[in-house]
């Protein structure tokens, strides 16, 4: 083989690589990018029947003080402070999860429940996050105590 | 006193580092001897004083001084030495004081080691060390000092996060760090050439030994926080795809890929600007890492507590580490010349393409890692990548990069025979036809991709293990001979061979464990049965005991199968009160063929039995075997001559056993 067509085998698998690689890419980001929405927008996304039920979302808030019902499936409410949304979740909780703490649950949305297959708490217990920090702003109910 | 010392030596450290970084570049530059003189009793100095400093701080750990705030917010008197200790880095501050001790310290090493470097890259190498060093050490003092005082001093400190108090994250940050700041090394040997002009063999077999220990210590990091996640989580889960698990393993593959474009480099003289582009990229991936955590500008469970000050200070750092390197490289990249291009079926062949595969994976991690960033940044709604993005991106690159990390051992340098290397092949493809087609047809049709995942496992080793027997010339003479050859095998070789079969162990277990997870959630009442995956497990009762710090509530299980198995399995569920947090302690019994995975929960008011989640986790233990022999390897691997630090740079001949045809 030639070196002009060593080159070019090279710099042709190197294409056909990136090819792959790209659109692997847009295929997996089409499906897996998830949306985060606070208590507020669900409610009102769900009336405009925005929300199909085989969407995954996230949403974040406040774990609603004295909402928590533990049990294999767990249900609580969580808050941005002016609406809240009935969330559903089986297994465990996480060990930092608590009412009044801020959490992000990941799930599906549907006849008013969101049914959560992954609920996050933090690990360091004074952090707030970024999510749920938003929600709370867009509703209005931010306090800068919050932050601790 | 003790306290001030430290904060004393920490900022004479940073002067240190200042006059390290500057004044052995411009010696080097100018050849002026006595400048250049200052780099290894400064490297020394620096690394003893940010010690001291590092001392000081763990011995206000240890006495409990309440007046100095990180020790307050971060340490109680009443937990144990151990976790006092880990205290000092299971913070922020602490952390990242151990963060520059171990940059200087990997500095101080090549001052002490590297009497056989040439002594204008020596210099040149801790001149650049010395400039990272003084960046994070300025963001040390500027933002983030641990040694600051509180007074009115609290009675008691808020204890440490009861999560991180477990020996297998203790050991986490200091493993993961030596790996991290590693790449600072090849960083720096790679700016330090870039700055000389020169790379060249010599260069390239001085680089390997800190990438090769860099990488082990990284692998041994992210392993044991995965372990950690594995069994103080409580979800059965190892790896979820979190950006803050992304930062580590991102300079992982990078540094993956350079260990083994190194090779090239020193071996065939080629690839140089793709070693030295790869070396800034893997230490640049670090950085990231580093800032994503600390910034807080990411939602992962293992976010610190955030100040944009800080994230703003590393953003900075990074942009000038990086960016500087980049223009260097763009400016001296051009003059390193190669020794010209390759055979694309020869063993460089192989490792160019399995490079440009694992740089793509890493960067296609970075993109759905920083994506959500992008879209918060141009206002278009807060959003998150999932863990299927990452499954459906990575898993399809690796398996081409498998198949042919199988291969290219076989493949001689310069000019490899296909034909040949499948010729020695066919056992072991046809082993792992059949495995593959026996797992679809026995065990699992439901899934192809479990079969593919064995399938490329059993390839894996087989192929390895192909390797080492044509090595030793196995078959091929006396079996005697075969074991003569296998104990005199370079240690180098011995190296490869374990962690491509680590490898390949570890893609079994992961396989498995992500397709065939038994998992059961239920209520349960004492002298309840549930059966798992063919075990048999009855609650015994929950009763509550008293741990040095904590209360917990401890189940006891009694698994059965069969006669001969009587296992008692024990969770915990513990209450920690400084701070207020509860935490689970999985009970995991560990088998061949999987995990038994025991959790216990809250009680259920209405019925009075307790929840309960039992898993069976299959082939996990292959994974961490896998993982420890892979460690192995590298740890092997770097007690072989060849690569001693500054090896005398005569090329011997290889010791007999390379294959000779």
């Amino acid at each position: 083989m030639k070196r002009k067509h060593k080159r070019l085998l090279f710099v042709a698998l190197g294409i056909l690589i990136l090819a792959a690689a790209a659109s692997l890419i847009l295929f997996a980001f089409k499906g897996n990018i998830i949306f985060f929405l606070s208590p507020t927008e669900i409610t009102e996304k769900s009336k405009k029947n925005e929300i199909s039920p085989q969407q995954r979302l996230r949403i974040g808030g406040l774990v609603e003080k004295g909402s928590l019902t533990k049990g294999v499936i767990n249900r609580f409410k969580v808050t941005d402070l002016n609406k809240s949304i009935i969330v559903e979740f089986k297994g465990l909780l996480p060990d930092l999860f608590r009412e009044g703490q801020g959490i992000v649950a990941e799930g599906r949305y549907n006849n008013a429940v969101f049914t959560a297959s992954e609920v996050l708490a933090k690990h360091d217990e004074t952090y707030m996050p970024p999510e749920v920090a938003e929600a709370l702003k867009k509703s209005g109910k931010w306090k800068p105590t919050l932050e601790k | 006193m003790i306290v001030e010392i430290g904060h004393f030596s920490l900022v004479l450290a940073l002067f240190i580092a200042g006059l390290q970084g500057t004044l052995p570049i411009i010696g080097a530059h100018r050849n002026n001897h006595s400048l250049m003189a200052v780099a290894t009793p400064a490297a020394i100095i620096q690394f003893i004083l940010i010690l001291g400093s590092f001392i000081a701080l763990t011995y206000a750990f240890l006495v409990s001084d309440f007046s100095v705030i990180n020790v307050a917010s971060n340490s109680h008197t009443e937990k144990p030495t151990l976790y006092k200790i880990s205290g000092v880095w299971g913070n922020h501050e602490g952390s990242m004081l151990l963060w520059a001790l171990i940059l200087a310290g990997y500095g101080a090493a090549i001052a002490a080691f590297g009497e056989n470097l040439r002594p204008t890259l020596k210099v040149r190498i801790l001149g650049v060390q010395a400039l990272i060093g003084t960046g994070i050490l300025a963001f040390i003092l500027l933002t983030s000092n641990p040694f600051l005082r509180l007074t009115p001093a609290p009675v008691n400190g808020n204890g440490l996060n009861p999560l991180l108090q477990d020996p297998g994250l203790a050991f986490h940050p200091p493993l993961l760090y030596l790996g991290y700041v590693g790449l600072s090394l090849t960083f720096s040997f790679a700016v330090a050439a870039l700055i000389e002009g020169r790379v060249d063999a010599a260069w390239a077999r001085w680089v390997r030994p800190w990438t090769l220990a860099a990488w082990g210590f990284l692998t041994g990091g992210i392993v044991l926080g995965s372990w950690w996640a594995y069994y103080e989580l409580g979800w059965g889960g190892w790896w979820f795809w979190d950006p803050v698990e992304n930062a580590s393993f991102m300079p992982w593959l990078a540094a993956t890929a350079l260990l083994h474009s190194a090779i090239v480099s020193e071996k065939r003289d080629g690839l140089k600007a793709w070693t030295i582009f790869l070396a800034i990229m893997a230490f640049g991936l670090s950085l990231l890492g580093t800032f994503l955590v600390r910034s807080g500008v990411i939602t992962s469970v293992h976010a610190f507590a955030s100040d944009p000050t800080r994230g703003v200070f590393i953003l900075l750092l990074l942009i000038v580490t990086i960016g500087g390197a980049f223009i260097l490289f763009a400016w001296r990249g051009p003059t390193l010349k190669g020794a010209g291009l390759f055979q694309p079926v020869s063993r460089e062949g192989g490792l160019v393409i399995n490079n440009f595969l694992l740089t793509v994976a890493a960067a296609s991690i970075l993109l759905g890692t920083l994506y959500p960033l992008f879209i918060d940044v141009l206002k278009l709604g807060k959003v998150s990548v999932g863990a299927p993005y990452f499954e459906s991106v990575f898993v399809p690159m690796m398996i081409p990069m498998i198949a042919i990390m199988g291969l290219a051992p076989l493949l001689k340098w310069k000019r490899g025979d296909f034909k040949t290397a499948i010729e020695k092949l066919k056992f072991a493809i046809a082993l792992s036809i059949i495995g593959g087609l026996f797992v679809w047809i026995l065990i699992d049709r439901a899934s192809a991709f479990t079969s593919l995942g064995m399938t490329i496992s059993l390839w894996l080793l087989t192929a390895t293990l192909t390797e080492l027997a044509g090595r030793i010339k196995l078959f091929r003479g006396p079996l005697s001979e075969s074991i003569n050859y296998l104990f005199r095998q370079p240690r180098a070789s011995w190296g490869m061979t374990l962690a491509h079969a680590g490898l390949a162990i570890a893609i079994a277990g992961i396989t498995a464990s992500s397709s065939w997870k038994v998992e059961s959630i239920q209520i349960m009442k004492f002298g309840d049965q549930v059966n798992v995956a063919g075990y048999n497990y009855t609650l015994k009762h929950v009763r509550e005991i008293q741990g040095p710090n904590y209360k917990a509530l401890r189940g006891t299980f009694i698994v059965n199968k069969g006669d001969d198995i009587n296992w008692v399995l024990e969770p915990e569920k513990r209450f920690y009160t400084d701070p207020v947090m509860t935490t689970t302690e999985a009970a995991i019994r560990p088998t061949f063929l999987g995990d038994l995975y025991a959790v216990v929960g809250d009680r259920d008011e209405k019925s009075g039995g307790y929840i309960t989640r039992i898993y069976f986790n299959p082939l996990v233990p292959w994974m961490w075997t896998g993982a420890i022999i892979m460690v192995l390897g590298a740890g092997i691997s770097l007690t072989d001559r060849r690569h001693r630090v500054g090896a005398p740079s005569s090329n011997k001949i290889p010791a007999p056993g390379i294959p000779a045809e």
